[in-house]
């Protein structure tokens, strides 16, 4: 889930189709902690390492990492907590892929920032992260 | 009769096309005939869905325009994309005269796109030469115009192809201009020149400076002239700029462009840009007209072959590039962003035949250490011999290529006053070839060092590597006396490569070994030149090669062998593998036969470790067995065996050749861990590239997000 300062989301995928409110659920109020985190953090955020909030939320059946740009677009990522092969670096580098397509998504003069994402490569990028991992 | 089918009826059709855009399958006749006068949408594509939606169609549109004539083209005809058909078409049609007609749709802005296309059908036409003679092609172009607007994005080449020969056979007007064009056949997405032209005329009202950008935002406006949504238009967006960097360069925007045009006409957008499209590095019309082609066909909008074909410098390369992003999965997560892949890739590919025989000199770590033990090793055994110690690192050196260290010191050796090492090697080497001469069995004076070879595990490569070039010529020419071995020639050659090192190593006398080592080492060089090499950085392993000087070197002659091991020997012992050698190659210089079979004797003895200064000499007899036990199949075990039991040398005979062997594979290993290494190092390569780009853009967001 890709969610800019106001906090409504760009974009928003699940692989398992099914309880897919309870994620977007989740997602939204994950949005609180990382907004925390935000404000705990400081002025700096240039960082990469500063830009991954980590786990925010671990709940009974998954874990929510989340992640920040610079600009204030929060990514969300809710991952199955059976998921157990799921290393902090591959959630790191999963980050990163999104912010990059984020900013693909971005250099695009057609795309108007708070924009829901409708770009396709973006969707496959995800998607195949997504199998990635499942 | 496909071929009849009327190119200018599709020219016609053309131009109803280019009104409708989607009534593609609504009206097969009319697609084609408006399709064609619009910008040429990707044949491929509407083709296909003509194809697929259904025969009858097309059998209607030849009925009608004549295509359907071209449904039973179809199937055959499948390979070329259809799209570049239609496109291909389109550009015939225009200069037949229907381009005005489609044109007046689109409006102005659109107008000059398909006045540009008449004259680009004839670079479509290569695709298709393959399939059918051209005014086939042309009728493949014609017909992929028809089916611009259906919804397929997914080109079937065949379908296309088949569409596209029924309307050019419909168009008879521009059959002319389509078997022009035809010539040429090229997938869906090529640009024809006409086209191309014309997109590098509106780049320039935008941006007069060719090899410069145009910025998004004057990009946007351009583009949202031609009235296509804002989300089509973003995604051609992400198509085109294909380095991320928010502008148009020329080949950018032409291949916007061209996408635009295509949207106009009805083809749906690639899911992946086209690799006619990609930015080429090369020039555009080379790289439009033949190196797309190649990776285009049956290409156009399937995602599936984008993937390799990111590498827009280098359009040849696309057809091999997928194959080698097969190979290399790795290289396709960079294929995004250049074509650094590619280049990538084919450098893998490259590396990956580690020819262990071809003085593989890659930088494989070799223990100076050890071999320097071994060297002085060797060279205490050698004391007796009357050469300058410096000469026995020498000797060692046949190897000497990769292992600098033994190298240095056997290159010097073998070398003989060449080598810079400051060693008298000279001396030393001069006083090998005289005992090679004298004797044959310089193997075995090698396989004295062989014993080292146990030591050290480097790649015995090297030392071998050293004889061939190192190993003086010098030596070979003193060695010619015995059977010109190739060993001796390699033996020689591998001194001279490693002058520097050896001289730590070799301080203790081994030089004296090392020429007659070093005579060994010619002497069966060359063909165990890549296992000397390896050894070289190890006394050990050089004095394995001896070993398998010894034990027989099977693989390529006994000389060779012992030569190598000579080497390795010489090599290795720099420190006590010297005086190991030394007492070997006195043993050897005496057998000294030159002839493979005492090098092999010579080797087996080798393999053994330098301490057993004794079994050297045992060995040595061994050298003049060696011959007898060419077993070169036994080189790797003996290799194994050598270096645990330098002791044993009277097994050395066919552990020699297994050393030998042995070091040889551990050359080849260490050269797909270095190809290995290689291909991660460009990946992360790439990687820091993308964050770096990521962080670019970052920082650029930033500005306007400051208050945030």
């Amino acid at each position: 889930s890709c969610a800019p300062p106001q906090n409504y989301p760009l974009y928003i995928r699940s692989v398992p189709t099914e309880n897919e409110l309870k994620f977007h659920y989740t997602v939204h109020t994950s949005l609180d902690v990382v907004d925390e985190k935000i404000s705990a953090m400081g002025k700096a955020m240039v960082d990469q390492r500063d830009l991954y909030l980590g786990l925010l939320y671990p709940t009974e059946d998954y874990k929510v990492y989340g992640y920040v740009t610079n600009s204030k677009v929060k990514f969300v990522m809710v991952v199955d907590s059976s998921n157990t092969a799921l290393r902090d670096n591959e959630i790191r580098s999963m980050f990163r892929k999104l912010h990059n397509s984020y900013t693909d998504i971005m250099c695009n003069p057609f795309y108007n920032p708070g924009d829901r994402i409708h770009s396709r490569a973006f969707d496959n990028m995800v998607t195949s992260m997504m199998m990635q991992v499942c | 009769t496909v071929k009849d089918l009327p190119l200018p009826r599709f020219v016609v059709s053309k131009n109803e096309q280019e009104s409708r855009h989607t009534a593609l399958y609504s009206s097969d006749a009319d697609n084609p005939a408006s399709y064609s006068g619009v910008i040429p949408p990707p044949p491929g594509r509407i083709q296909v869905k003509k194809g697929s939606v259904s025969h009858d169609a097309v059998q209607q549109r030849t009925s009608t325009d004549q295509q359907e004539s071209t449904s039973p083209v179809v199937s055959p005809q499948q390979s070329p994309p259809t799209s570049p058909h239609a496109w291909r078409k389109h550009n015939r049609h225009p200069s037949g005269g229907n381009n005005e007609r489609p044109l007046a749709g689109p409006g102005p802005f659109w107008a000059p796109f398909n006045e540009a296309q008449p004259g680009s059908s004839t670079t479509n036409d290569p695709i298709w030469s393959g399939h059918s003679p051209p005014p086939h092609q042309e009728n493949w172009v014609s017909f992929a115009d028809t089916p611009p607007t259906s919804a397929l994005l997914a080109m079937h080449p065949a379908s296309v192809q088949d569409q596209t020969t029924v309307r050019t056979v419909a168009s008879a007007t521009t059959a002319n201009e389509i078997r022009r064009q035809s010539s040429s056949y090229d997938d869906p997405w090529k640009i024809t020149d006409e086209q191309r032209q014309y997109y590098v005329n509106q780049f320039k009202t935008i941006q007069p400076d060719l090899n410069g950008f145009i910025p998004g935002s004057a990009a946007k406006e351009f583009f949202t002239k031609s009235k296509l949504p804002i989300l089509e238009l973003s995604h051609i967006w992400e198509l085109s700029d294909f380095d991320k960097d928010g502008a148009l360069t020329l080949d950018e925007f032409c291949a916007a462009f061209h996408l635009v045009v295509a949207r106009k006409n009805g083809y749906d957008l690639p899911e992946k840009l086209p690799e006619s499209l990609m930015p080429k590095l090369i020039d555009l019309e080379d790289s439009a007209e033949t190196g797309e082609q190649p990776g285009e066909v049956g290409y156009a909008s399937s995602p599936a072959e984008a993937p390799p074909s990111k590498s827009p410098s280098m359009p040849s390369l696309n057809q091999t590039w997928p194959e080698l992003n097969q190979s290399s999965e790795q290289w396709e997560t960079f294929s995004e962003r250049s074509s650094s892949s590619q280049t990538l890739t084919q450098f893998d590919s490259n590396i990956a035949p580690a020819d262990p025989d071809t003085a593989i000199v890659h930088p494989v770590p070799i223990r100076m250490t050890p071999s320097k033990i071994h060297m002085q090793e060797m060279e205490l055994k050698r004391t007796g011999s009357d050469h300058a110690n410096p000469t026995s690192p020498l000797l060692v050196k046949p190897s000497d290529l990769p292992e600098e260290n033994k190298m240095s010191s056997s290159v010097k050796y073998t070398a003989g006053s060449t080598v810079t090492d400051g060693y008298s090697s000279s001396d030393s080497y001069t006083s090998d070839p005289e005992q090679i001469g004298s004797t044959v069995t310089r193997q075995r004076s090698h396989s004295g060092t062989s014993p080292d070879n146990t030591a050290p595990p480097p790649p015995p490569p090297r030392p071998h590597q050293s004889h061939s070039r190192s190993s003086s010529l010098d030596m070979n020419r003193s060695f010619s006396v015995t059977p010109g071995r190739q060993q001796q020639a390699g033996v020689v050659a591998y001194p001279p490569a490693v002058p520097p090192r050896p001289q730590p190593s070799q301080g203790p006398g081994p030089h004296v070994h090392r020429p007659v080592d070093a005579e060994g080492l010619i002497a069966h060089t060359t063909s165990t030149s890549p296992q000397q090499i390896p050894e070289q950085p190890n006394f050990a392993d050089f004095s394995q090669f001896e070993a398998f000087a010894v034990s027989g070197v099977n693989k390529d002659d006994d000389d060779e062998i012992e030569t190598h091991s000579e080497s390795l020997q010489v090599e290795k012992s720099s420190d006590s593998a010297s005086s190991l050698r030394v007492a070997k190659a006195d043993g050897r210089v005496e057998d000294k036969v030159p002839a493979n079979v005492p090098t092999t004797a010579g080797k087996g003895t080798t393999p053994l470790a330098p301490p057993p200064k004794p079994i050297r000499r045992r060995l040595k007899s061994e050298d003049e067995l060696r011959p007898e036990a060419e077993e070169h199949t036994q080189k790797t075990g003996v290799i194994a065996a050598v270096l645990a039991s330098q002791p044993s040398i009277p097994r050395s005979v066919g552990k020699d050749k297994k050393a030998i062997q042995a070091s040889i594979r551990r050359n080849k290993e260490t050269n797909t861990v270095l190809a290995r290494l290689n291909s991660e190092l460009q990946q992360q390569l790439k990687d820091v590239l993308e964050e770096r780009i990521s962080l670019e853009v970052q920082l650029e967001q930033l500005r306007p997000f400051s208050h945030l």
